[in-house]
């Protein structure tokens, strides 16, 4: 197999990657390899095995929206560095490699389109963008997204794949899931349907702000779902964790999800609940 | 007494003082100038030493064993206590504490972060780090506050929620994001103070005032210096440039607009004088309370929401306005 050109075959579950290049493309599951295009028209998941390979806002937007057609919404709204924070690197410097990296602003995109004709307000983040973290500017993005669907009485979807909250922005960060779940109240008093759904990885000040606020929060399969990760917790405990932890399917079976549905099925089921909820769901449509 | 490094100065002249005047009666002439003398120079040392904190020293008072914890501020604060427990679902946690209680004939809700003073305290506590049933029993506190058209008072002291495996078990996460979209819901005044460790959505789990304030010594920020730096660079070893990068001092947030202000503390820390700290902690709840209290539940539920929507700061294109946080007036 030694012709197939390869990269990044070393993704494991825990770390998303971005998409490797190349036609060929190694499952990390199977170590089997599968053709880009099948992957891609599979909605990058791998059909013999049901691997979630991860992706971005831009491969949710077109999974979800019809004809891939959306308008984005708050795109001018971009990072700065207001504590001038510097580990090892400067964040300012970290910022602008990151852009330059991934070609993306920040961690989030807001967008509004049609899902099988019905209008929606759908966020995603993107992990790619250090570690998919919350600092002001998805903060604000997020806010404008529920605002928006809020305004419009659009649905809102909300996807996220996240560590948490971003150090480099310290206490503002935190604030942010202040922000979102305030701006949550607001969409809640307004009776306009808020979907959560969870990627892996989801954990950290995400999953304990917006991600947990869903009318229904919904996973994909073998999702990394918790508020602290298992590292931390293997550490406090002092002894292993079991079989299956965090994943979305422990917290369907905890209590803390609605559904898991495989990245296949998500606009054909989301679609159809959003139907349903707003009593849609007439004949025309079945 | 337990003390810090940088106190050990203090204490060391504080000791020879109480020697010496162990030794002197009444009126000697030899000793009682150099006595005199000693007094003013631990005066001295302690304001130099105290005035010139760096925000790593500011964590470690934060954390300091003998400072006022939420129980001991309750029991100067209020009159006439009732603790109540429990969360209706699960457990009473003990890592957060609350009940009903009087301050100067105002009926309040009043709950916080509890830690313990001993190692059995401490564990029985869980160092102050609460699981789920900690904040679900804070939100059945505030509903039962709102239902009796009670304010809120939440003391924050936490090293951070608890990472257990029974914590993610019963949703750690859901619990703390429940109560964040809750207390922006409510229609009663809600006054926040940081009296210890406020980390990250531990401490905000119980922290969404109308008000909040911080206390001098105390810390509050998404992470805690050494977390962050063993993730930033990779060693535990860089906790006090940590500090420093993240700005998580009363002082730092008060200038961020993060916070609406400082509550001072006795010279040397609020450990040095419970008393004096709670008077102090008091003070600003009252003040904190008039003027909240005149607000319409309506109101104050509009005015947080606001609050709290404007957190951040970005750049917004187009305009090339620069967007901070605005501190509420």
């Amino acid at each position: 197999m030694s012709w197939f050109k390869r990269k990044g075959s070393n993704i494991r579950t825990e770390t998303p990657k971005e998409m490797p290049e190349g036609i060929w493309v190694k499952v990390p599951k199977t170590g089997e390899a599968v053709h880009r295009r099948e992957l891609e028209d599979n909605n990058w998941v791998d059909s013999a095995s049901g691997y979630h390979f991860p992706i971005g806002s831009k491969e949710y937007f077109s999974i979800l929206f019809d004809h891939n057609e959306y308008t984005e919404i708050a795109g001018n709204i971009k990072p700065s560095d207001p504590l001038e924070f510097e580990d090892r690197k400067k964040y300012s410097t970290r910022l602008e490699e990151t852009q330059k990296k991934t070609g993306l602003d920040e961690a989030a995109r807001v967008a509004t389109g049609k899902v099988k004709n019905q209008d929606m307000v759908i966020a995603c983040m993107d992990f790619r963008f250090i570690g998919g973290s919350m600092g002001s500017v998805v903060g604000e993005k997020l806010a404008r997204a529920i605002d928006y669907a809020r305004e419009h009485e659009y649905p809102l979807m909300i996807i996220s794949q996240s560590g948490g909250a971003r150090m480099m922005e310290s206490v503002l960060s935190l604030m942010q899931m202040a922000k979102t779940s305030s701006k949550l109240a607001l969409l809640n008093e307004a009776g306009v349907p808020y979907i959560s759904l969870m990627t892996n990885p989801t954990t950290g000040g995400v999953t304990a702000s917006y991600a947990m606020l869903g009318d229904f929060n919904i996973a994909e399969p073998e999702a990394l779902i918790g508020f602290a990760g298992p590292r931390v917790i293997r550490q406090t405990i002092g002894r292993d964790l079991p079989e299956g932890f965090q994943t979305s399917e422990y917290l369907l079976e905890h209590g803390f999800l609605d559904f898991i549905v495989p990245r296949t099925r998500l606009k054909s089921k989301v679609a159809k609940l959003v139907q349903l909820v707003l009593n849609k769901n007439n004949s025309k449509n079945r | 007494m337990n003390y810090l490094d940088f106190e050990k100065p203090i204490v060391e002249l504080e000791n020879k003082i109480a020697e010496l005047s162990q030794l002197t009666l009444a009126d000697d002439d030899v000793l009682s100038p150099e006595l005199e003398h000693l007094r003013k120079r631990v005066d001295e040392l302690r304001t130099s030493i105290f005035s010139n904190l760096t925000r790593w020293q500011r964590v470690q008072l934060a954390r300091h064993p003998d400072r006022p914890y939420t129980l001991d501020y309750i029991y100067k604060i209020t009159e006439d206590f009732i603790e109540l427990h429990g969360d209706r679902y699960y457990s009473d946690d003990k890592a957060i504490v609350g009940g009903i209680g009087s301050i100067d004939g105002q009926s309040v809700m009043i709950m916080g972060h509890q830690k313990g003073r001993d190692t059995k305290a401490r564990q029985y506590r869980r160092f102050g780090m609460p699981n789920p049933d900690g904040y679900r029993k804070a939100l059945r506190l505030m509903k039962t506050a709102e239902k009796f058209n009670l304010p809120i008072i939440t003391l924050l002291d936490t090293p951070g929620a608890f990472p257990g495996l029974e914590a993610e078990e019963r949703g750690q996460a859901e619990a703390i994001a429940r109560n964040l979209r809750e207390m922006a819901d409510l229609k009663v005044p809600v006054v926040t103070i940081v009296i210890g460790e406020g980390a990250s959505g531990g401490a905000l789990g119980i922290g969404m005032g109308n008000e909040v304030y911080m206390m001098e010594n105390t810390w509050y920020s998404v992470i805690s210096p050494e977390s962050c730096s063993s993730i930033l660079w990779k060693t535990w070893d860089y906790k006090e440039q940590a500090a420093l990068a993240l700005k998580l001092t009363a002082q730092d947030l008060n200038e961020l607009g993060v916070i609406d202000g400082i509550i001072e503390e006795p010279l040397g820390g609020a450990h040095r004088d419970h008393d004096k700290a709670a008077e102090s902690v008091k003070a600003y709840i009252q003040k904190s309370l008039k003027k909240l209290l005149k607000l319409s539940p309506a109101k104050l539920r509009t005015e947080r929401i606001e609050k709290y929507s404007k957190m951040g700061s970005f750049i917004e294109e187009q305009e090339q306005v620069v967007s901070d946080t605005n501190k509420t007036a």
